[in-house]
């Protein structure tokens, strides 16, 4: 196992420098001089000529993406051109939020998710197989941004249930409570997609898994229907679902960025969105860094999971 | 696909056109690919008709009629913040979203397909090349790459389908390159190639006609995603740029009403999920269909 963990930390380390070149590069995509765009509109041409020595614009595109990486392993990602503040700062402060949002759809979608898949299994064609169908192709077809808004519309607005914008009231301290009522209606709006596609695969692999012939056998040896469902299937289809739910902490993380819009959600998703359209390139590439970081990182750790549930794995 | 396999084993020249009418009186008997197909055909077909119809011009405004309910005199679907017929918009805007979302699909597929071909048939330090820029580009969630390219070459519809495009590429390329290892050591590609066949001719007469049903599949369940992902550029301003008729304008249009008239953004996401849906609902049934895991 341990060999296996610095085998995929080694890759890890590749994809996270191949990310760093096309976040850099991303600052050379944009038609312009690289200073310009980076201290905005009002930049004094002292500025410009101080910044263009300091990323070294005259030297060879290599020596440039040594100088930025430099400064980024120091965790100097630029200032902000609209917040006039140091960028990590501020997408520190704003990824609690995203966090937060994400972690409330990850409650909505992986447990009743997986739930909902087993139960819909156990029983194809009857009720639970039906709703299983219903939320699969319903949750995989439904637009985040249109679902959010329909949420708020309903019980925001209509029912006045739940507040529909914001992470806490405006007035008054943010309580643990208040937090959460506000993450119902964007937990959800964001958990809709991977609760579809987890219960789809739960339901196709315990269908899988109950054809089995060691579930014939743990049937034939007098084991329990519960037991034969948790005990056998279910751990077999535990390793497909593992991976699934690697691939959706993807969306969770970048799929953020619409349901932070329309909930007005403080999370790095929405400072993403209005950092590119009042052009703040620095905090544009700050957030694409620590998105994608984060999201690497989130990966290694289900693929180390899953080299631990399926042995087969590490000795491929 | 069994006996296609076995007969080109024997001759590389396919003999017979049956196997495929056989799939498309499956696919007409397939509910689900069916009733996909009709959603589809529907909202693509009233797209076409746009110019034809008789609705009102989708950007000139009319301030006196602003956000009028649906069914009011004139507007069947209601009118916006500016009194812009939404029906007219819808259907105008249906012309751009389906338009970026299918060529995006296609365009992702060709991408994909063909550095999966060349990864997968060559091998070697070209497939670990491609494999390993591939895999650096899935190292970014697939939205998050979308927004980036925007972010670098400026928001507007061509970037946006550009992006959702690059976007996509890598599971297209990871797809064909895992179903074209399966084939490459087939007998029948190994006695083509015995037989002097080129590579293009392997490639293209042997290959390809094998993975096209996997790969109609998967683009067919692609495309409703792709849809989703423009207009969500759209939505959130980066796409498609007013006065432009786009779903994802038009439905971040209605955000800004959604307390005063929540039509105008109601009805365009309903739209967008509908054709998703006619999309996702077609793919199942095609995989059904096609795939003979599934059988």
């Amino acid at each position: 196992m341990s060999r296996y963990i610095v085998q995929r930390s080694a890759w890890v380390a590749v994809v996270l420098i191949g990310i760093s070149v096309f976040t850099f590069a991303l600052l050379h995509l944009t038609p312009g001089d690289p200073a310009q765009i980076l201290l905005g509109p009002i930049a004094t041409p002292q500025e410009l000529a101080r910044l263009h020595r300091e990323l070294g614009l005259d030297r060879p595109l290599a020596t440039q993406y040594v100088l930025w990486l430099a400064h980024v392993a120091q965790g100097d990602l630029g200032r902000s051109i609209t917040l006039h503040r140091p960028v990590l700062g501020e997408l520190l402060l704003r990824f609690r939020g995203t966090i937060i949002l994400a972690a409330g759809a990850v409650i909505v979608a992986f447990g009743p998710g997986i739930a909902l898949g087993v139960l819909a299994a156990r029983r194809p064609g009857q009720l639970v197989d039906r709703l299983s169908m219903i939320v699969t192709v319903g949750g995989a077809s439904i637009p985040p941004f249109w679902l959010g808004m329909i949420l708020i519309i309903l019980f925001s607005l209509r029912l006045g249930w739940l507040p529909g914008t914001g992470m806490s009231s405006p007035s008054g301290a943010a309580t643990v409570g208040d937090v959460l009522t506000h993450l119902i209606l964007p937990a959800f709006t964001l958990g809709a997609l991977p609760l579809a596609i987890i219960t789809r695969v739960a339901r196709t692999g315990m269908i899988e898994a109950l054809r089995g012939d060691y579930v014939r056998t743990a049937r034939a040896k007098g084991l329990g229907e519960a037991a034969v469902t948790m005990r056998h299937a279910f751990r077999n289809t535990l390793v497909g679902i593992v991976t699934v739910v690697g691939l959706e902490m993807g969306f969770l993380l970048a799929g953020a960025v619409y349901v932070e819009t329309v909930f007005d959600w403080p999370g790095v998703g929405l400072m993403l969105v209005n950092a590119i359209l009042t052009r703040d390139f620095p905090l544009v590439q700050g957030a694409v860094l620590l998105v994608a970081t984060t999201y690497v990182i989130i990966n290694l750790v289900t693929d180390l999971f899953y080299a631990y549930l399926d042995p087969r794995i590490r000795f491929e | 696909m069994a006996e296609q396999v076995a007969s080109s084993a024997e001759f590389p020249v396919r003999t017979t056109r049956r196997p495929a009418a056989g799939v498309l009186a499956r696919v007409r008997r397939n509910r689900s690919a069916m009733g996909g197909a009709i959603i589809v055909a529907v909202i693509a077909g009233l797209g076409v008709l746009a110019p034809v119809l008789p609705l009102d011009p989708p950007t000139i405004p009319h301030l006196g009629h602003r956000l009028a309910a649906p069914l009011t005199s004139g507007y069947l679907l209601g009118s916006d913040q500016l009194g812009r017929d939404i029906l007219s918009r819808l259907l105008w805007g249906t012309r751009t979203s389906l338009t970026i979302g299918v060529s995006a699909a296609f365009l992702a597929l060709s991408l994909g397909s063909a550095l999966g071909i060349l990864a997968a048939y060559y091998g070697g330090r070209l497939d670990n090349l491609l494999m390993r820029g591939i895999d650096i580009l899935m190292g970014f969630p697939e939205i998050l790459l979308a927004i980036a390219i925007v972010a670098a070459l400026g928001p507007g519809l061509t970037h946006a389908m550009l992006a959702v495009t690059v976007s996509n590429v890598p599971f297209y390329a990871r797809g064909m390159r895992g179903a074209i290892l399966l084939l490459r050591s087939t007998e029948f590609v190994e006695s083509a190639r015995a037989a002097g066949a080129t590579h293009t001719r392997i490639i293209i007469r042997h290959l390809l006609p094998n993975v096209v049903a996997a790969m109609l599949v998967f683009v067919s369940l692609n495309i409703g995603w792709m849809i989703t992902e423009t207009a969500g550029l759209s939505f959130l301003g980066l796409g498609a740029q007013p006065p432009t008729p786009d779903w994802g304008t038009m439905l971040a249009d209605g955000r800004g009403f959604i307390t005063v008239a929540s039509h105008v953004a109601t009805v365009p996401g309903l739209t967008i999920f509908l054709s998703v849906l006619g999309f996702n609902t077609l793919g199942e049934g095609l995989r059904e269909v096609l795939d003979p895991r599934s059988r």
